[in-house]
């Protein structure tokens, strides 16, 4: 047994017992120096949660505070539940991305459910329902033994969370390399509408006030859950799993209707999620937003198991359970909306004003601890960073240039990178809720109609690991521009991005200097194109046995339509005309297909996006989309131009004949290095398309034809049927999961 | 006239259905309290939406049978009042026995949200008198447990009395459905004494408005109260 395991709750701890739990030396003199005495077991289970990297952001929150988190629609910033952004007519988008990576490698199907389940509450507390949720995930090798297992485990339980719970699940990006293959990433995104003047905060105000618990039982599962994720993996990380939470989507549908039932009145006071770090991050988080203090009374926690300690109630991170503060006086009118849902809700305290969170147990005091210090005030990390060192050329470039354009091409067809996701997509309810005007199979991004209204929203999850392994700042500047291509490409204008920042270990100078430049790099992007980060999560010690992954900045891009009749609709008809808007891309320096050549990045340099050119194409999409003269528009990314023609046919189930100027043809067909959009438009329309199109270089490629691909160039030309683009990207993730399915009948 | 939408816990559709009933086909309707022992006096016809009442737990359906509200149900459809059972409400009818048979778990084990083609059976009459017998339909499923299956008696009886509502077209060697396994490709059946009670796994309330797709699931609610009854 561990030292810590030993102890009953109100013993005295030493400083054995704060390393074993995570905290530093420093960081426990710092408890010691904050309480004026050596903290027991409870209070130092508090400090240990709230001082995790994953509570406290002790050393990303000095870099964090270098991206735009402020403009007109800004509502509610980054620092609560979820972010929210003003629509217009009274209403707000209220949204966020999270990671769940640890749990999800550990225990997949419920690590990945109870990020989905986290993720929804974040959302719901804040008094919006939720209409939409996505998914971004990145999994390891397609041929390393563990990539089936966790692909399936992972898909069901984000699905069948979802599906229960009634969101539609619309967007979802997947993509696998051999960098994830120890530590793979799950970050779940939501989104819900709220009236702005009726938004709820987790805030602990006026002396007095009740303190409910509402939702489930608390039981021993997820104890010390933000701990754990907030360290690195080794190989027996299957003795982990004890501390991953089991979620119960049904209980969050009832927690759903039950707090969207409250919100209707005028009952609450504040409300918070018990997500990592369970009831001590939502107890001293709301005590600490208004400087109250909290008194709480752990006997009558519901329990669903017997014998429970304060330190474990405190620690467990049991699922589908809030903190509320309800009005004094009101509290027959909360009871009885919470039976009715059939929900356990139960008075466990009173807001004080002493800025003191107390804890009793079996009636004694277990713990007095000061709620800002351990919630805001933990020790930061200013931790050294330096940059690794870069190569001038990637030999890969000219490997490439020796293959045959027809194999190239035909290896990307093959692979993953284009595949079909619709055996993932098809696990996903993606239609409840009657809103859904276009998923991310038929889209460049998701369009959801807003409900009771004529506007729609847009949603997109974008990570450029593959460019971020190669240049950390400026993969992170083209992970913003690339969510905002695809948001334009749909209609709408970008409004606001919430980030979740996967990063290997902060300890490790390279990796920290990778964080700190994609930090930059998201700032320097949004800046430049007026986009608030208004919510966000990080997530350091992304590594297994001192192997990091790929530095992944995940942006979830929101963009608004003001009328849902103003989508670009996707479809193609014969004789329209092809352009690329935007400059030709003239170099295969971190193109995707030198994976062909090898997955093992080279540390460079990448030539930096124009800002400018950046503004005045997405300004010039907003102007076309609004004339309506765009049938279907796809950004020009990961494999190039040929790789968005394939996806252009795929979607609208037409051919085109394009022909590709430049130097040689590998890079005509697969360069991706500026920014650019392949857009359809109706024969008749050229001219007055053209007449806007004073600031941006347009090109003009092709148009479409019935059934067939053709790409020329003067060197070469290829040619597929639409039909047989369609079913070689069909299978892929089919055939992968099934070398799981076929080694389990074994 | 009034719509009964019944609300389970776990039901996520139910709102669907209000807003479809309310805003397209143009009649009131309004969610009724599974807690509740009778439906308003004014209700014309119910429907049983789709979700996951009580979080699926047990079995699809078998929870919910035992609520109150499901007696007053059962009466009004004794009495040849409409009632449309959509995914999870079909599942339910199969419970309490107003429709024969029982959904399992899809052959693959998998969740299926797809567009499906659909065809509607050879005598179609009462709830499903909108439609033409044999023609074509495409509607989205989305479902785990969607597998419709009965005895062989049963199966022969449902053909021979033309109570199969729809069937999916995409079928195996053995005329069970590709995409979840059900026996002769069953997607849906109807009875009730007036061919009044209709279950399907396809959800016609996501295929009702031109925006969202197409509108080949409308004529089904349009009939819960447009007459059509025969």
């Amino acid at each position: 047994m561990t030292q810590v395991a030993c102890l009953k709750d109100t013993d005295v701890t030493d400083m054995e017992c704060g390393l074993e739990l995570g905290l530093s030396e420093d960081e426990y003199h710092r408890a010691c120096e904050i309480l004026g005495r050596t903290p027991n077991k409870v209070e130092l289970g508090c400090f240990s949660a709230m001082w995790s990297e994953h509570c406290s952001y002790k050393s990303s929150r000095l870099h964090l505070r270098k991206l735009p988190s402020t403009g007109d629609r800004v509502i509610v910033g980054p620092g609560e539940n979820a972010g929210v952004v003003d629509i217009g007519d009274g209403e707000g988008v209220c949204f966020k991305v999270e990671s769940h990576n640890h749990p999800s490698f550990i225990e997949p199907y419920q690590g990945a459910a109870t990020g989905v389940g986290g993720i929804l509450r974040d959302v719901f507390t804040m008094g919006a329902r939720p209409i939409a949720a996505g998914n971004l995930l990145r999994f390891g090798a397609t041929n390393h033994k563990k990539t089936p297992h966790l692909l399936a485990g992972v898909v069901k339980g984000i699905g069948d969370y979802g599906n229960c719970f009634g969101v539609p699940t619309v967007y979802s990006d997947v993509q696998f390399h051999p960098s994830y293959n120890g530590n793979i990433l799950v970050n779940a995104f939501a989104l819900g509408i709220v009236k702005n003047n009726k938004i709820f905060k987790g805030v602990a105000q006026g002396v007095g006030n009740p303190i409910y618990y509402l939702g489930a039982k608390t039981g021993r599962d997820g104890i010390h859950g933000a701990t754990m994720a907030s360290d690195s993996f080794s190989e027996n990380e299957e003795a982990d799993r004890p501390t991953v939470q089991v979620g119960d989507p049904f209980k969050e549908k009832l927690l759903l209707e039950t707090c969207l039932a409250c919100f209707e009145t005028d009952i609450l006071v504040g409300i918070q999620d018990m997500g990592a770090a369970g009831l001590t991050s939502s107890s001293f988080e709301m005590a600490s937003r208004t400087g109250a203090g909290i008194v709480l009374d752990l006997d009558r926690i519901p329990v669903r198991e017997e014998g429970m300690t304060a330190y474990e109630k405190m620690l467990s991170e049991s699922q589908e359970r809030m903190l509320l503060v309800a009005k004094k006086g009101m509290e027959n009118e909360l009871e009885a909306i919470c039976s009715r849902w059939g929900l356990d809700c139960v008075k466990v305290g009173v807001v004080a004003d002493d800025g003191m969170v107390r804890l009793t147990s079996n009636g004694e005091q277990v713990a007095v601890m000061p709620a800002r210090e351990l919630a805001d005030e933990a020790p930061q990390y200013d931790r050294p960073h330096n940059a690794r060192p870069t190569a001038d050329v990637d030999e890969r470039i000219t490997a490439i240039k020796r293959k045959k354009i027809e194999d190239v091409l035909h290896t990307l067809l093959q692979g993953l990178t284009l595949a079909d996701r619709s055996w993932i997509y098809d696990q996903y309810d993606r239609e409840v809720l009657i809103a859904t005007l276009a998923d991310g199979q038929k889209s460049p991004a998701s369009v959801v109609q807003i409900p009771d209204s004529e506007k729609a929203i847009s949603l997109c999850l974008v990570a450029n690991d593959w460019l971020c392994s190669i240049d950390s700042y400026e993969g992170a500047v083209r992970t913003v521009g690339e969510a905002a291509l695809r948001t334009v490409s749909t209609g709408a204008v970008p409004i606001g991005v919430s980030d979740c920042l996967n990063y290997g270990n902060p300890e490790n100078p390279e990796v920290m200097h990778d964080f700190v430049q994609g930090v930059e790099g998201l700032a320097a992007a949004c800046r430049a194109l007026s986009i608030p980060v208004v919510s966000g999560n990080v997530s350091l010690y992304n590594e297994t046995d001192q192997r990091s992954v790929h530095p992944t900045p995940t942006i979830a891009m929101v963009g608004l339509l003001s009328s849902s009749k103003k989508r670009t609709s996707g479809c193609l008809k014969e004789g329209d005309l092809i352009f690329r808007l935007g400059p030709r891309s003239d170099s295969l320096e971190g193109a995707r297909i030198l994976e062909q050549v090898s997955l093992e990045n080279v540390r460079a340099t990448l030539h930096p996006w124009d800002f400018q050119e950046l503004r005045d194409l997405i300004k010039l999409m907003g102007t076309l989309t609004n004339l309506g003269f765009v049938r279907s528009a796809i950004p020009i990314t990961a494999g190039g131009t040929a790789a968005a023609c394939i996806q252009l046919c795929r979607m609208t189930g037409r051919g085109i004949n394009i022909e590709l100027l430049g130097p040689d043809v590998m890079t005509a067909f697969f360069a991706e290095d500026k920014p650019g959009i392949l857009i359809a438009i109706p024969r008749e329309k050229e001219d007055a398309f053209l007449g806007n199109c004073d600031k941006v270089l347009t090109e003009k490629l092709g148009v479409a034809g019935s059934d067939q691909l053709n790409i020329r160039h003067e060197s070469a030309t290829i040619s597929y049927g639409v039909q047989d683009l369609i079913r070689f990207g069909e299978t892929q993730v089919e055939r992968l999961v099934a070398r799981k399915e076929s080694r389990e009948a074994i | 006239m009034t719509v009964a939408v019944i609300t389970f816990p776990g039901s996520n559709c139910d709102r669907d259905c209000v807003t479809v009933m309310n805003n397209v086909v143009g009649v009131a309707a309004c969610r009724v309290w599974h807690g509740d022992t009778s439906l308003p006096a004014e209700t014309r016809a119910v429907i049983l939406p789709g979700g996951f009442s009580y979080g699926d737990y047990l079995r699809a359906g078998a929870m919910a049978r035992l609520s109150p509200i499901m007696s007053a149900v059962h009466s009004f459809a004794q009495n040849g009042g409409p009632v449309l059972g959509i995914c999870n409400g079909f599942q339910i009818l199969c419970e309490v026995g107003l429709l024969p048979g029982a959904l399992l778990p899809n052959r693959s084990g998998r969740f299926v949200c797809r567009h499906v083609r659909l065809k509607v059976g050879s005598a179609p009459k009462g709830l499903l008198a909108a439609f033409k017998p044999g023609e074509e339909l495409t509607l989205p499923i989305a479902h785990g447990e969607g597998n419709y299956f009965a005895d062989e008696a049963t199966l022969g009886a449902l053909e021979d009395e033309d109570k199969i509502a729809f069937t999916y077209i995409d079928a195996d060697e053995s005329g069970n459905a590709m995409v979840n396994g059900s026996r002769r490709s069953i997607a849906g059946l109807v009875g009730g004494p007036t061919h009044n009670v209709v279950g399907l796994m396809p959800h016609p309330e996501r295929r009702s408005e031109e925006r969202l797709g197409g509108i080949d699931g409308l004529p089904l609610m349009q009939a819960l109260v447009g007459g059509g009854l025969s």
